[in-house]
């Protein structure tokens, strides 16, 4: 093992970049975000994810925001257990009827203020389960969307530019996404 | 044909293995592993009952009980009559089963859990930290595709079936195009066939790279977990270089492949290869050689030899107790026919034996990669499916196990069809591989087994 922690400390941090403003038209501001609240915010941000009927591909790609190249939680944000430390709730997949009582449940258990992005084409309308009587079609059916994050599922790269667009620190030599 | 009664003899008995159960108006099928082959029966029920299987065989309960959910049909004589996949109106009226016992406590957890993961509900009931039973209760994923499928193009269901489990996309469209196509009767072109193989295998070393790390950070020992992390992460990015997705979404269609791997794909595999050959070693000797890990691991969630069998358990949970089989081998499937490769099994049954497995199976999957690259055929990537009707039962071996499609055609569209995830027959030897061990440990146990969660509920 100490070979193995040698190494690390040794070799350049794999570390990379934030990937440059070619993701940015992944994303949507849902609703304007209340300057005051962002403010409030400061430079960090606590994430509960929710996967709300997604076939686990969203879910796959927020656990590579935690890799050693994307590294999460430099900017600030990082994922946390309870809905009780969250500021962001985030919601993959169409909200399916047996996922809506706990999508609502954990967004209330969250206190204010609060934000939620929806991850995904399944969160934004049902994606390819639109139109299941199973399904509540999307996020914004059952909780207020702040974001959307497009992608089936978005790359770990347009994830990262999603959630910094909360803390409205447009990535270095990319675009700020228009508000709507 | 074998009668119904003579397919609940054989499975009770031992000498067929449950593959599936599904149901549609009027009659219930049955999918088996018997002699070496898949054998698929259709058991008409214009009454709407049949006699329940589970009866007699209990890997068949879950699958009864879903079947009654989802069309309807009732299992006469079935154990128990709980709903499964449809939670109904009253959901939180559902009625665990009973444990008893003068220091008892209840731990119940999900569906939402502590992390990014998916949803599902687990009763933990304990004496002290001791778990005596688990019980799970699923299908807040259920999405209802097998019916957003019926009256679908073949190419619209097909990235349906890519996603009713994200981690084994391709492992789901391979089998749905392959259905497709001998449903139509269409040959898929040679070079699409092994393209499709390329993908099966990334995707194979993706999760197994991605899980070994991830079950060893379920034991605090987060040092694997992030030097597996960025072995997955490399993968995923070679796979979305050659096949733009990374995770391969819609590239294996009926018919054949959308697209060609690119002109530097192969470049791009081969240092993969490289990489992973060298940087796993030393990772698989970290593993070996730290005793607070392996204190974890070693003994922890044992599956019995005789539960796996019975449950006809595939992938690494199968094969690390024992159970000798692998789609790409039996019943088999181009172009592995073609290819050397071994299956290997252990007989342990704990965590340590399925981290093993897995550990060895990345080997295998890295020869298999070269040999696809060794001996691409050149040649077309699709042909337009053939018009006729027909309905077909497909296997293919994802990183998890084998997952079954069963597809019916009609008028060149999807009249229904059938997808059953490996999980369905891993999930319950979860509850039993549980029992006894620590309530810390589930975590582990549950990461070492990784059951999907979307792909059960579908």
């Amino acid at each position: 093992m100490r070979r193995t922690l040698l190494q690390g400390l040794l070799h350049r941090p794999l570390t990379e970049d934030l990937p440059r403003g070619e993701e940015a038209a992944c994303i949507t501001l849902a609703r304007r975000l209340d300057a005051a609240a962002q403010r409030m915010l400061g430079r960090g941000l606590s994430i509960r994810a929710v996967d709300a009927g997604s076939c686990n591909a969203c879910e796959l790609e927020l656990h590579a925001l935690n890799n050693a190249l994307y590294d999460l939680e430099r900017f600030g944000l990082r994922f946390v257990a309870s809905p009780r430390h969250a500021d962001v709730l985030t919601v993959t997949g169409p909200v399916t009827t047996q996922m809506r009582e706990a999508l609502v449940r954990t967004h209330a258990a969250m206190p204010a203020p609060k934000w939620v992005v929806g991850v995904g084409d399944c969160a934004r309308d049902g994606g390819p389960f639109a139109g299941s009587a199973r399904c509540c079609g999307g996020a914004a059916a059952v909780v207020p969307v702040d974001l959307w994050i497009a992608g089936c599922p978005p790359t770990p790269s347009a994830l990262l530019h999603g959630l910094l667009t909360l803390l409205r620190r447009p990535p270095p030599g990319g675009t700020a996404p228009a508000g709507g | 044909m074998m009668s119904w009664q003579e397919a609940a003899d054989c499975l009770a008995r031992g000498s067929a293995t449950l593959l599936s159960l599904w149901g549609e108006p009027g009659a219930v099928h049955l999918a088996l592993w018997q002699d070496g082959a898949v054998r698929h029966l259709a058991f008409a029920c214009p009454d709407g009952r049949y006699p329940s299987l589970g009866r007699c065989h209990p890997p068949a309960i879950r699958l009864e009980r879903a079947v009654r959910d989802l069309d309807g049909l009732d299992p006469v004589g079935l154990p128990d009559p709980r709903p499964w996949l449809d939670h109904g109106p009253d959901p939180a009226s559902y009625p665990f089963l009973p444990a008893e016992g003068a220091h008892l406590h209840q731990v119940p957890v999900g569906p939402v859990h502590a992390g990014i993961i998916e949803p599902g509900h687990f009763r933990f009931t304990c004496d002290g930290e001791t778990i005596v039973r688990l019980e799970q209760r699923l299908g807040y994923v259920h999405r209802g595709v097998e019916a957003l499928m019926q009256g679908l193009p073949p190419d619209t269901a097909a990235r349906l079936a890519g996603r009713i489990s994200g981690d084994s996309t391709v492992a789901y469209a391979l089998p749905f195009a392959r259905a497709a196509e001998q449903a139509s009767g269409t040959e898929p072109p040679p070079r699409a066939v092994w393209l499709r193989a390329v993908m099966a295998e990334l995707e194979r070393l993706a999760n197994h790279l991605g899980d070994v790390g991830a079950i060893c950070n379920d034991a605090a020992f987060s040092l694997m977990h992030a030097h597996c992390a960025v072995l997955r992460e490399r993968t995923l990015r070679a796979a979305a270089a050659c096949f733009g997705h990374r995770l391969m979404m819609d590239v294996v269609v009926p018919g054949g492949v959308a697209q060609d791997l690119p002109a530097a794909g192969e470049a791009i595999l081969r240092a993969l290869i490289d990489e992973v050959r060298l940087r796993v070693p030393p990772l698989v000797r970290l593993y070996d050689a730290t005793a607070s890990l392996q204190d974890r691991t070693v003994g922890t969630g044992i599956v019995r030899p005789e539960l796996a069998r019975q449950f006809g358990a595939g992938g690494f949970v199968g094969r690390a107790s024992g159970r000798d089989f692998d789609a790409r081998r039996m019943p088999g499937y181009p172009p592995y026919d073609a290819l050397a490769f071994d299956v290997p099994v252990l007989a342990e049954g704990d965590v340590n034996a399925r981290v093993w497995l897995r550990i060895r199976e990345i080997g295998e999957t890295l020869g298999l990669l070269g040999q696809l690259l060794d001996r691409l055929p050149v040649g077309a990537l699709r042909t337009a499916l053939a018009g006729q009707d027909g309905e077909a039962v497909t296997l293919a071996e994802g990183f998890r196990g084998d997952v079954l499609i069963w597809l019916r055609l009609e008028k060149g569209r999807v009249a229904r069809c059938h997808a059953r995830d490996p999980s369905w027959f891993q999930w319950p030897l979860l509850e039993a591989a549980i029992e006894g061990n620590i309530i810390a440990d589930f975590p582990l146990c549950n990461k070492s087994f990784n059951c999907s969660y979307a792909g059960h509920d579908r």
